[in-house]
């Protein structure tokens, strides 16, 4: 636990330093959320199109940070750094997913209030607390997969490529929950309950996913 | 090694095969909604089944490989994954030829199966680019089995997902191994069944043996001629040598 | 004799077809220092990687400090110092977080890195990016990340390879020969080298094509190596 920590610590120092991806990830978000209103030619939007565009960005948006998330320990040496340590290899994973995870948080704190200002038919308050639910409950899922696709295309030449290819369709099920999740939140006529079901899929597919990967990651540090 | 049986292998495949187009031309009744166009199902049904079952074998494959450390695993696991991808290549167009001839319609999005299988496909049309933007064999081998297990245990969650997804109000002309099909249509699909299982099988084997042999043969040639008088292999997707075993960790 | 801190027997490590290292058979005394030679690409490093638990060998088996690696890697980990060709310090993070950051993960005290800090004469530098120092400054953190939890046995790249002579001087209490720790130790100065070693070992394309006791080498020996 105290390494999970210390890497933690590392990966968000790191982040405040050189700011490669929080950045990027939340400034990518408002700029897709703009051209969204002119691809759709829409000035707003309720129901199943504003959950639509907003998990699209959002998806997208973590693939931005999925894209970054092993390349320092790749060109630095923190790879083998870590593997010197005398410490679990798990670590690692958990300590990256939680990273990615406040990453994504911190993008969404920015991101959806934007969206609710800039997109969104009606007020968005009344829909919060099951769109937290959901936000969190999809960034644990977003967090894991993009960890595990991360650290398989790292290695690669081409890891920019085949990180999104590896991680998108994993994500689709993420989506399809998330999006049918939202859908009667943001509804123009004001928000309905969430729908319990999707709640639970996704529970249950972070869940498969974290130990799915539990059981892979540590032969992705091997040498 | 791999070529033992493939004599008989290949003509059991090959009868089956036969088999079970003749019944589906001459003997099975065509569908009382959709007529000639319906037989296509013992075609496409079948090849989608194999192809998943193919791609499930490829994760049980990576899990022993990964297990074991011996690379004949990875290549095991290879060629099961090469092969299934072709058969879904397969299963998607003649899936789109059937969604045309029975709705109308090229592509169905409210076909659940075909959806999941579409999602399916496109995760595991990764596998062989990144095979090749990995250059270390070994690397390369573990990586890849990492990413067959992972894809394989995502294929069923994959299928729960999107079928939940659907509302159901498109009723469904045919439940793939429904209850309600008649038995002459029930035994016509289990032997293309079966056929599609052996061709599998037998194209599984043949691949096998070539990769193997090749490997075997440059193996020889090295502790013949020298390591160096044998040109290294260029970057490939496949595994293409015999790495040392890997002592179990 | 007590137990050899290294004992390889017919260790061999390959990447793809191509064996870096073959056929290497050695054992090192508690104490004792092994200086490698041989030119760039002979598996120099490639030794050292297997003997720090990073690369796993292929054929034969090595031990370290009695355990067999990687199997048995968890158990050296702890006691190894590496001190790669490569920093492996974040250029973004300052001297200090990057110690902090290993020392969180040996369970090393704070007080250590400023110890280490003070007798590298680092202490003015060491809150600034790693990035904006000078390479010899950079190898000077990174010798003290690899002494950090207090090494038994050291394995070293190049250790002096960017170092002026005054901060050679400032490392060798901690990584040169009156450390008092064993030693493995690259390097492709056969004069400096061999004052230095107790086994002078030579590879050339992956083979051992000179192991001896230091004192029945002499420079010309090693030289032949490179030609």
């Amino acid at each position: 636990m105290n390494a999970v920590r210390a890497l933690l610590r590392k990966d968000l120092l790191l982040e405040l330093r050189a700011k490669e991806s929080v950045p990027a990830m939340a400034l990518f978000s408002l700029t897709t959320f703009v051209i969204f209103h002119f691809a759709l030619d829409r000035n707003t939007v309720a129901g199943s199109l504003a959950s639509g565009v907003l998990w699209v960005t959002l998806l997208f948006a973590a693939i931005l940070g999925i894209n970054r998330l092993f390349v320092a320990e790749r060109e630095q040496g923190g790879f083998d750094a870590f593997m010197l340590a005398p410490v679990d290899r798990t670590a690692m994973l958990i300590a990256k997913a939680c990273a990615l995870f406040i990453f994504l948080t911190i993008v969404e704190l920015i991101a959806v209030p934007a969206f609710a200002f800039l997109l969104l038919e009606g007020s968005i308050l009344p829909a919060l607390p099951g769109l937290i639910a959901v936000l969190v409950l999809a960034n644990i899922g977003i967090a894991v997969i993009g960890t595990l696709s991360s650290a398989i295309a790292v290695q690669t030449r081409a890891r920019d490529l085949i990180a999104p290819l590896v991680a998108l369709p994993l994500l689709v099920p993420l989506l399809i929950a998330s999006a049918r999740a939202t859908q009667p939140l943001l509804l123009s006529g004001g928000a309905l309950s969430v729908p319990t079901k999707w709640i639970a899929v996704l529970g249950l597919y972070d869940l498969v996913f974290a130990l799915l990967s539990y059981a892979v990651f540590d032969f992705l540090l091997e040498e | 090694m791999y070529g033992k049986g493939m004599r008989p292998l290949a003509i059991g495949t090959f009868f089956v095969l036969t088999g079970a187009f003749a019944l589906v031309f001459f003997w099975v009744p065509a569908d009382a909604d959709q007529g000639f166009i319906q037989k296509i199902f013992y075609l496409h049904v079948p090849m989608a089944i194999v192809a998943l079952g193919g791609f499930i074998a490829g994760g049980v494959m990576a899990i022993c490989h990964l297990r074991t450390g011996n690379s004949k695993w990875d290549l095991r696991s290879y060629v099961s994954i090469h092969m299934a991808l072709v058969l879904a290549v397969g299963a998607l167009i003649t899936g789109s030829i059937w969604a045309r001839a029975a709705w109308g319609h090229w592509w169905v999005w409210d076909e659940p199966t075909l959806v999941s299988f579409l999602i399916v496909f496109l995760l595991y049309a990764t596998y062989q680019p990144l095979r090749f933007a990995i250059e270390d064999p070994e690397k390369q081998a573990r990586y890849a089995s990492v990413f067959a297990i992972t894809a394989g245990a995502f294929v069923p969650l994959n299928f729960l997902a999107v079928r939940m997804a659907q509302s159901l109000a498109h009723p469904r002309v045919l439940g793939a191994t429904g209850g309600s099909m008649p038995s002459e249509m029930r035994i016509t699909f289990y032997v293309s069944l079966i056929g599609m299982a052996l061709l599998f099988i037998t194209l599984w084997k043949y691949e096998m043996a070539s990769k193997h042999t090749t490997a075997q043969l440059r193996n020889l040639r090295r502790r013949l001629l020298g390591d160096d008088s044998v040109a290294p292999t260029g970057r490939s997707a496949a595994p293409s040598t015999v790495l040392p075993a890997r002592p179990k960790p | 004799m007590s137990e050899p801190a290294i004992a390889l027997t017919g260790l061999g490590r390959a990447y793809g077809e191509r064996w870096a290292l073959r056929d290497l058979t050695l054992e090192l005394g508690v104490g004792q220092t092994l200086v490698v030679f041989g030119p760039n690409g002979a598996g120099k490093s490639t030794l050292l990687r297997v003997l720090a638990t990073l690369a796993r060998p292929q054929a034969g088996e090595a031990r370290v400090l009695g355990k067999l690696v990687p199997k048995q890697g968890w158990a050296v980990r702890a006691k190894l110092g590496f001190l790669a060709h490569d920093p492996l310090l974040y250029r973004d993070l300052t001297a200090r977080e990057n110690l902090t950051y290993h020392a969180r993960l040996y369970g090393v005290k704070a007080q250590r890195i400023d110890e280490l800090l003070e007798a590298v004469e680092m202490t003015k530098r060491a809150d600034e990016p790693v990035r904006t120092l000078s390479r010899g400054m950079v190898q000077r953190m990174a010798v003290c990340r690899t002494v950090l939890h207090s090494p038994e046995l050291l394995l070293l790249d190049e250790p002096v390879a960017n170092l002026d002579p005054a901060a050679t001087a400032l490392v060798s209490s901690l990584v040169g020969p009156t450390s008092g720790t064993t030693r493995v130790v690259t390097s492709h100065d056969p004069v400096g080298g061999l004052e230095q070693a107790d086994i002078a070992l030579g590879l050339r394309d992956g083979r051992p094509v000179l192991l001896a006791p230091a004192s029945e080498v002499s420079a010309a020996d090693i030289g032949a190596l490179y030609s």
